[in-house]
């Protein structure tokens, strides 16, 4: 079966000559469809910038990136941006919601972008905020939303364009860890019922407990990799 | 979606209200400017035409002294006498001469007065100056010849005299001669240079110049050509009388002057096309400067919202979807502005029309002009501005605070 995610031999650096950083060297990956994958590893060893990749928000310096096994490497801006709004959610240590923008405006963002009518795409926004359990707050701003309920409205607008796979790069960082638990119930939920792939960058070892494959990057290469388990 | 996409810009601009009220303000200033300018140019052009009308005419005006108009030292020549305004009525291009004098006085009817240009000359004074009567009649010869009390009214003394009342066969006193109102004239309007030409008492020449003034000077002669006669031919024929009537030697210069008032006409007109230009010019340079406005706070808005930029190209968003959306933002913008300049614009013309009292003349092709004009400010304005946002790079946008 043909992996969702491959990365082969992926290398990523900035800069150049002397002050030249290789933020990835060299990354063979895998991860196939319905996955929970945890990655860790301490400050600046790549995993944000594997993370970009993956999200077709970046391209690797050298080596390949396959998505239901074709080849992304080589694709420009906007064929990358229609590769994310078709298949790709995203959520931030930042929330990243638009400001002074209503919960609801902001889940029917990438709706928007796919060019989908109001009358089809408010429903799918409403049920996406129920499924993250914020009915009655689609009229609340950002900034009358508690830290929890914004990283679930980003969860609820990644939900909303139907994705395979959800990247979430340290999606508890700026929560207690009460408030980051019930994100990582919610997001283990979204994978178990919804099959959503998910692939999550954390800094916590009980966070990364949810997953079912811990991935550990050090200086931008994979050093450990339990491996898909059983169930997945 | 180009429906989203103006939603999706209207609601960025309501978003923050005051970056999009300073944006559009700009806008409004120029496309109000140019729209007052324009339409009190052309209000104002539509007054000289209406004066060149009440000028009537191939009319000729002689003045003593060389010079022909506006202010300045007067030569010292010799006044024309009623005797020259007989001889040039004996003229066959002539069709009415009227010698005139005017002198300031204060004219009485019982508590009321009125300070006011006493005008002194002969029946012809109406048909030379294009003058209606809308009551009573003109000067009989008798009147004329024996200096008799008598006058007609311009509207405005009429007004500040008798009110709405009728003053013919009224006495009124004209400094310190009573006088009877014969004829009361039809309204005329403002002048070329914005004076109330209805500020007017008319009486006969020789009353004037006995019983008011004390001296027998003619200050002008108006003279009213026949029809089939052009300017050319009568000023021709004007100056040949008068240099023979004052004894001018061959190779000497005039001692008066002839004025055609069509040419007066004429130039006041270009005048005011080049005034009404000059200014339109100006109004089109803050017009620009407005558009200047846009892009350069349209700028600081792409870099103030980089963030919000590469959350909406993370989402899925193309670069063609972020340009028009900045795009149609700024036309949105600017559109604003130009429909608000246009109200403010026809709102300034207006008051200004009534102040100098010329018609208010709102043209259809200077508003649209305006309007496509503010559209394509926004479109050429906001394109830089647009692609900038639209070339950002997704991560690099998203790690901007
Ligand atoms: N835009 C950039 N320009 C230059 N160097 C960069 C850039 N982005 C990342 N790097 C470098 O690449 C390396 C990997 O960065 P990356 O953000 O992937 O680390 P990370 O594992 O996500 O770290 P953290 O846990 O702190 O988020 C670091 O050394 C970083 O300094
Ligand atoms: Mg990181």
């Amino acid at each position: 079966m043909t992996p969702l995610i491959e990365l082969r031999a992926v290398t990523r650096s900035y800069g150049k000559g002397e002050a030249e950083v290789r933020a990835l060297d060299g990354v063979d990956l895998a991860i196939r469809a319905g996955e929970f994958v945890a990655i860790m590893g301490p400050s600046g060893s790549g995993k944000s910038t594997a993370m970009n990749i993956i999200g077709c928000l970046d391209r690797p310096s050298s080596g390949k990136f396959l998505f239901k096994g074709a080849e992304l490497q080589a694709l420009d801006n906007d064929q990358r941006a229609l590769i994310r709004r078709n298949y790709l959610g995203f959520v931030f240590q930042g929330f990243n919601l638009l400001p002074r923008t209503t919960a609801l405006e902001n889940v029917e963002l990438p709706l928007i972008y796919k060019g989908i009518p109001p009358a089809r795409r408010l429903p799918v926004a409403r049920s996406a905020l129920a499924k993250v359990g914020l009915q009655g707050r689609e009229g609340h701003d950002p900034a009358q939303l508690s830290g929890g309920q914004q990283q679930r409205v980003a969860i609820a607008r990644a939900l909303a364009g139907n994705p395979s796979v959800i990247l979430a790069d340290e999606p508890t960082g700026n929560l207690d860890s009460h408030r980051g638990h019930e994100i990582m119930q919610l997001l283990q939920a979204l994978n178990r019922d919804e099959g959503i792939t998910i692939v999550m960058v954390t800094h916590e070892e009980d966070i990364a407990a949810y997953a079912n494959r811990l991935i550990v990057f050090t200086d931008g290469l994979i050093t450990r990799d339990t491996g898909a388990k059983a169930a997945a | 979606m180009l429906w989203e996409t103006v939603r999706l810009a209207a609601r960025a601009i309501i978003r923050n209200k005051l970056r999009s009220f300073l944006t559009v303000l700009g806008v409004v200033i120029g496309v109000a400017a140019v729209i007052a300018m324009v339409t009190v140019g052309q209000g104002s052009s539509a007054q000289v035409s209406a004066n060149v009308a009440s000028l009537g005419t191939n009319v000729l005006v002689l003045r003593p002294g060389r010079q022909t108009m506006g202010p300045g030292p007067r030569e010292d020549a010799a006044q024309f006498t009623l005797k020259d305004a007989e001889a040039l009525s004996n003229l066959s291009v002539a069709a009415a001469v009227a010698p005139t004098t005017t002198t300031a006085a204060t004219v009485v009817f019982g508590s009321a007065n009125q300070s006011t240009q006493v005008t002194g000359s002969t029946s012809d004074y109406l048909a030379a100056s294009n003058w209606q009567l809308a009551k009573g009649r003109n000067f009989s010869e008798a009147e004329e010849r024996g200096g008799a009390p008598v006058c007609i009214l311009g509207q405005t003394v009429r007004k500040s005299l008798f009110g709405a009342g009728d003053p013919v066969g009224q006495s009124i006193r004209v400094k310190s001669v009573s006088c009877t109102v014969i004829g009361l004239f039809a309204a005329k309007g403002a002048g070329s240079f914005g004076q109330d030409q209805d500020d007017i008492v008319l009486m006969p020449i020789r009353t004037v110049q006995k019983r008011i003034e004390g001296k027998d000077d003619v200050e002008r002669i108006t003279v009213s050509l026949k029809k089939s006669v052009t300017a050319e031919r009568g000023t021709r024929d004007i100056q040949n009388l008068m240099r023979d009537r004052r004894r001018i030697g061959i190779g000497k210069d005039d001692d008066f002057s002839v004025t055609n008032m069509a040419e007066i006409a004429s130039m006041l007109t270009s005048i005011n096309s080049v005034l009404t230009g000059l200014l339109s010019s100006v109004a089109a340079v803050s017009l620009l400067v407005g558009g200047i406005g846009i892009m350069n706070i349209m700028l600081v808005s792409v870099t103030e919202r980089t963030r919000e930029i590469g959350i909406r190209l993370a989402v899925g968003a193309t670069s063609v979807q972020v340009l028009t959306q900045f795009l149609v933002e700024a036309v949105v913008l600017s559109v604003l502005g130009g429909v608000i300049g246009i109200a403010v614009g026809l709102g300034l013309a207006f008051g200004a029309s009534r102040f100098m009292a010329i018609p208010f003349a709102p043209e259809v092709w200077v508003i649209a002009l305006a309007f496509c004009f503010s559209a394509c400010i926004g479109v050429v304005f906001g394109f830089f501005p647009a692609r900038r946002a639209a070339k950002l790079d997704p991560i690099d946008a998203l790690r901007h605070q």
